[in-house]
């Protein structure tokens, strides 16, 4: 079976982003970009699942401008075997990005969709959602162990106080949460193999989909910085303080 | 101008976060209806009936929505929210899974975790894990957002008697099957809604240790949390995890023991309403988000405060 991963651009989950001071946008200006961490799980599961003989073939798709290309070269080195790249400008919005992917999935006909829940920059969590229903695909969001069954999948799902378990039949969409694996780390010799490896570029055009925005970003700010607090001497004046001063205890 | 509000709910009783969702519906303004979609779920329907300022309560009772499978909730809600200018959901993870879906089948974008309601086409939601503050503006007809439930505070649960209007919609995608649920047993109220957390990290130096911090937590009838790398070390499991990947919290009071203060681990609690920081090193970048913070030993720190409570 074939399994198609999505994968995202971001900045670096280690940088700390901050607004620019005139507050039109986020200041990206040299930062460090890298593969969005879930869709780095994302692509790991479906390694595993080639690996156990499940999977015979991935595909990585990215959508974005000509340097999300380096992404999908990181996804080739971690394993996927050839790559598509949706050439679009500027920062499509989760449904366009679903639109273009319902399209690929139109031409490779995969059986499993691999997803990150969310990417770090938007921190939107749509994407997987929305090509589930532009597909009429089921999903297994926020996944935490998946395991591929005859004709369906088993999805282990993070939800609020515990996991729920479904079962989605194939071709099934998945997005992962941080629990689904530990992503490996890609060797110089895949590095340098992935280099080979085919990379497609289609257009929106080509899928025949038009890309249009939805929401307009009129701003950015910082977040409301907290008060600076105090240092209690001990526990007891820390009990006291919240007892008495704050009233919380 | 028309707001329906998706209830979240257990069949029997209506979730708060569903309060926080109506909270930010009427900010937007204009008649709130209430959506329950459940199986067995006249309870819920009832209670929601009773939020005041609530016009409407549509009651969808059948066995396809008893679990809220995201591929049969998605369309019914994209069918009944089509009659109404806004459709709005608690940004819970039952949110999360089926809202997407709705805008998707709507062809609309969906505003996601919003903070505050601008106007009405315009809100505040987090970007880059809440460290920075977007203000964006939708220019679709209709608009489909999750509701950041820890910025908005809840409605009143008593005082309206809404109409409860029956739904016979049926809507069965077939291709997903609920197969189990294991929901974590604790005596501890959950962590996204408890109204003291207490969290380990990584100076808890193990897992046993994070017993040192179950007394005060049955003291304070406080969640227990963790920080990323408390978890990453394999001292808790994931489900404990607070931060920019784990949950996001804003409890009454937070208690951060032997944590650092790592900028995902900030972006899950800095909006609770006090928080202590309990730390041995003095420079620790916790302190600079505490109200009250403790330079101490915390195994020294953390039998003193059980016994002084």
């Amino acid at each position: 079976m074939k399994a198609l991963v999505a994968v995202k651009r971001v900045v670096d989950y280690n940088v700390k982003v901050r607004a620019k001071t005139d507050g039109t946008d986020v200041d990206l200006n040299n930062v460090k970009m890298a593969i969005n961490p879930f869709c780095e799980i994302a692509v790991e599961e479906a390694v595993r699942l080639k690996e156990a003989g499940t999977v015979a073939e991935i595909v990585a798709v990215s959508v974005g401008e000509s340097s999300c290309q380096e992404q999908i070269r990181t996804a080739l080195a971690l394993g996927a075997d050839r790559g598509i790249h949706v050439e679009v400008e500027g920062r499509p919005e989760p449904l366009s990005i679903a639109k273009l992917l319902k399209a690929v999935i139109a031409q490779e006909s995969p059986d499993l969709v691999i997803l990150g829940k969310q990417s770090i920059d938007g921190d939107n969590n749509q994407t997987g959602q929305m090509l589930g229903a532009l597909t009429g695909m089921g999903q297994g969001t926020f996944a935490s162990e998946i395991k591929v069954t005859d004709g369906a999948v088993e999805v282990v799902r993070e939800v609020d106080g515990g996991l729920q378990t479904v079962s989605i039949s194939l071709p099934a969409i998945v997005t992962t949460d941080l629990r689904l694996n530990e992503p490996r780390y890609a060797s110089l010799p895949n590095i340098m193999k992935a280099k080979k490896k085919p990379l497609e570029t289609l257009t929106p055009e080509q899928l025949s989909v038009s890309v249009q925005p939805h929401v307009t970003q009129i701003g950015v700010s910082p977040p409301p910085e907290r008060a600076a607090g105090i240092k209690v001497e001990n526990v007891s004046q820390l009990v006291d303080k919240l007892k008495n001063e704050a009233k919380v205890i | 101008m028309k707001t329906l509000v998706i209830a979240e709910h257990d069949n029997t009783t209506l979730k708060v976060a569903t309060l926080n969702a109506v909270a930010a519906a009427t900010a937007i303004g204009g008649d709130i209806d209430i959506l329950v979609a459940g199986a067995q779920c006249g309870p819920a329907a009832e209670a929601a009936a009773k939020v005041p300022g609530v016009a409407k309560v549509i009651c969808a009772d059948h066995a396809v929505y008893e679990h809220q499978l995201a591929e049969n909730i998605g369309l019914l809600v994209a069918e009944v929210g089509a009659d109404y200018d806004n459709v709005l959901a608690a940004s819970t993870a039952n949110g999360k899974n089926f809202m997407p879906r709705v805008a998707a089948l709507l062809d609309v974008a969906q505003i996601s975790d919003i903070l505050s309601v601008e106007s009405a086409d315009t809100f505040k939601r987090p970007i880059y894990a809440g460290n920075v503050i977007a203000t964006v503006q939708s220019s679709d007809p209709k608009k489909v957002i999750t509701v950041r439930t820890t910025a908005f505070d809840a409605a009143p649960a008593e005082g309206g008697s809404a109409t409860i209007e029956a739904c016979t919609a049926v809507h069965d995608a077939g291709v997903s099957k609920f197969l189990r649920e294991e929901v974590a047993k604790s005596d501890r109220p959950e962590l996204t809604s408890a109204s003291v957390i207490i969290s380990g990290g990584r100076g808890m130096q193990n897992g046993d240790n994070f017993s040192l911090l179950e007394g005060i937590a049955d003291k304070l009838n406080a969640a227990i949390g963790a920080s990323r790398a408390a978890v990453d070390a394999g001292f808790v499991p994931n489900d404990y995890q607070v931060g920019q990947t784990g949950k996001i919290v804003a409890p009454d009071l937070y208690v951060a023991v032997g944590i650092s203060g790592a900028i995902q681990h900030l972006a899950g609690m800095k909006d609770s309403k006090v928080i202590v920081a309990i730390n041995k090193d003095e420079d620790a970048p916790i302190f600079q988000v505490a109200d009250y913070g403790l330079v101490a030993d915390l195994f020294e720190a953390l039998p003193e405060l059980e016994a002084a409570l």
